[in-house]
């Protein structure tokens, strides 16, 4: 054992990639930051059930309206106050997370696929293939998301699954273009070339050479919709034309809150704070996954 | 350039096709539109002579076709809720959001490109920090809670301005913002970006080395070049801007095409919608044509691909 504390080889040496990146993901505050919210907001949609002090469905019309403990007539019977149908509203918002980031999870892996099988296709083939992709995320982008998301749920009737299901297929551009890019930067490498030069076929290539080196872009990109798919299904929800009541989405319980703005902001406040929080944290994650896994890149 | 620009007029004229498609699609899934015509209490023989009467009877892609060239000579039918043109309807809103959306670009731009120069300027300053935060404050603030929050604030409490309505220029003040702000972190972070790789050009070097005042160089040289990237993307912010206005003017209740739009689709009235979204997909088109060619103009190297 004696001599080891001694040995002076240079850092970059003795450490390994996976330790590094470790490193710098311990040192990047905003990573650490984001991650801690996004974690805080998953353990408390996992454990909504134990973790609420009532049944985020009844409503108790004797008691509606309380308002959070930190103002005059707040109790500690209900934190954070209830709303007006008298539905205790720390349990509504712990019950709301589980909505937020299933529509988060979800819809990312739908858009996912989606751009990502569209990107990989683009990039790698060029040519024709290139440009009717490109052309279709034209046309997508020219579409304004809001207004026919809120068209298309108003058509099938607004529900959680819709939503996922519309957002899903609506929010794989930005995929598509990162990916086709990413792509293109690295389908003439030498070590793809080798891949096809010892008869891989092209799907494998695609599969295990192409895929794996644009994960990066794939995990940035994949955080930073998923706040985006959870602001729109709160903005759909919010204009009535995505969750639908009783359920407790933070979109939803905003517009709920609405009416009652002149009297009781925070009702408005609460699950508003908890949206963006969550949105801010998820972003927080991205860009530090960025940063961290190309430094090189900071500007 | 000619063959830049000839090219590029195809691709837009073919999107705005796919697109028409798309939102003749969309009232197909609908829903039969005879029933909604021919109103409640309609007997089945009613709805059969409305079908026949707007050509509901005919295939889909014949009915398309038709909807089309109706459409390009200004015609998308009635609505089925005011019974009146749907041309009249948005002729009459459309003014409001796009008072709404210019005013908005114009907030976003001169509170982003300051900040964005500033903060290129002193990297890691004062500036350059508060410009972040304002850029990721921006990007996690869902539109309709900030403007919530903002009648809470300003409307509720002070008593400055209104909640709701399109009466007076004070009723824009509030949505403006709102609106505006959701632009702000894009062309906030363009400019930064572009101004920190311009002042290490050799230009700028050289402008220096000339002994020329560092105002002149910013402004004159540095900032021109900057910004060239930065007009395309206030473009297409503006068209994504439309989107938007459906939210914002739902919550402060401006009434102009996006909240027509969303109370158009409340109410199923979906000729309205239809022509809502293709009009609003054009104007993105043609924002995102002007800024290439914009772009083409100032920028000679654009011109080779």
């Amino acid at each position: 054992m004696i001599g080891v504390s001694n040995r002076t080889e240079p850092q970059s040496l003795t450490k390994g990639p996976g330790r590094q990146l470790f490193e710098r993901a311990v040192h990047h505050g905003g990573f650490i930051a984001g991650t801690a919210i996004v974690l805080v907001v998953f353990a408390a949609a996992i454990g909504a059930g134990v973790l609420s002090p009532y049944d985020p469905y009844i409503q108790d019309l004797g008691s509606r309206l309380i308002p959070p403990v930190w103002q005059d007539g707040g109790s500690w019977k209900h934190p954070l106050g209830t709303d007006h149908l008298g539905r205790d509203y720390i349990s509504r918002l712990l019950h709301g997370a589980r909505i937020s980031l299933l529509i988060g999870c979800v819809t990312v892996a739908i858009s996912g696929t989606l751009g990502t099988i569209l990107g990989l296709v683009a990039g790698y083939f060029g040519g024709r293939v290139d440009a009717a992709i490109m052309f279709l995320i034209t046309v997508r982008l020219s579409m304004p998301v809001v207004l026919v998301a809120l068209a298309i749920v108003a058509i099938f009737g607004g529900s959680l699954t819709i939503v996922m299901i519309v957002l899903g297929l609506l929010l794989w551009d930005r995929f598509a273009v990162v990916i086709r890019s990413s792509t293109q930067q690295i389908r003439d490498l030498d070590y793809i070339t080798s891949a096809r030069a010892l008869g891989c076929s092209t799907p494998r290539i695609i599969a295990s050479e192409v895929l794996p080196n644009v994960l990066n872009n794939l995990i940035v990109v994949a955080t930073l919709e998923m706040a985006h798919a959870i602001t729109l299904e709160a903005a759909l929800s919010f204009l009535g034309l995505g969750v639908q009541p009783p359920l407790p989405s933070w979109g939803l319980m905003v517009a709920e809150g609405k009416d009652m703005l002149l009297f009781d902001p925070w009702l408005i406040a609460i699950p508003g704070c908890a949206l963006f929080a969550l949105i801010f944290a998820i972003n927080l994650v991205g860009d530090g996954v960025r940063d961290i896994t190309a430094p090189e890149s900071r500007s | 350039m000619f063959h830049f620009i000839v090219r590029r007029l195809c691709l837009a004229a073919l999107v705005a096709f796919t697109v028409s498609a798309v939102a003749f699609l969309l009232l197909y899934l609908a829903g039969d539109p005879a029933i909604a015509l021919a109103g409640e209490g309609a007997t089945e023989a009613d709805v059969l002579a409305v079908r026949k009467q707007y050509g509901f009877d005919r295939p889909l892609p014949v009915q398309y076709l038709g909807w089309l060239s109706n459409a390009l000579q200004g015609d998308f039918g009635h609505s089925f809720f005011f019974k009146i043109p749907v041309v009249e309807l948005i002729a009459e809103k459309m003014p409001i959001t796009l008072k709404l959306g210019l005013s908005s670009i114009v907030f976003a731009i001169v509170l982003s490109i300051p900040l964005g120069v500033l903060a290129a300027i002193k990297p890691n300053s004062i500036f350059d920090r508060l410009a972040l935060l304002i850029a990721v404050i921006g990007q996690a603030m869902p539109s309709f809670w900030f403007g919530l929050m903002l009648i809470v604030v300003f409307s509720v409490d002070l008593r400055w301005l209104p909640a709701s309505g399109s009466s007076s220029w004070l009723n824009f003040v509030l949505p403006t913002v709102v609106l505006g702000y959701y632009a702000t972190p894009a062309i906030m972070r363009l400019t930064r970006a572009g101004m920190l790789e311009v002042l290490q050009s050799d230009y700028i070097r050289t402008a220096r080395a000339k002994g020329l005042l560092p105002i002149a160089i910013l402004f004159k040289h540095a900032l021109r070049n900057a910004v060239i990237p930065v007009v395309g993307l206030a473009a297409v912010q503006l068209g994504f801007m439309l989107g938007g206005s459906v939210v914002v003017e739902s919550v402060f209740a401006l009434n102009g095409a996006g909240y027509l739009a969303y109370e158009s689709i409340s109410r199923n009235d979906f000729p309205v919608v239809q022509a809502l979204i293709l009009l609003f997909s054009l104007i993105f088109v043609l924002l995102t044509l002007l800024a290439d060619l914009l772009n083409a103009w100032l920028d000679p190297r654009m011109r080779v691909h």
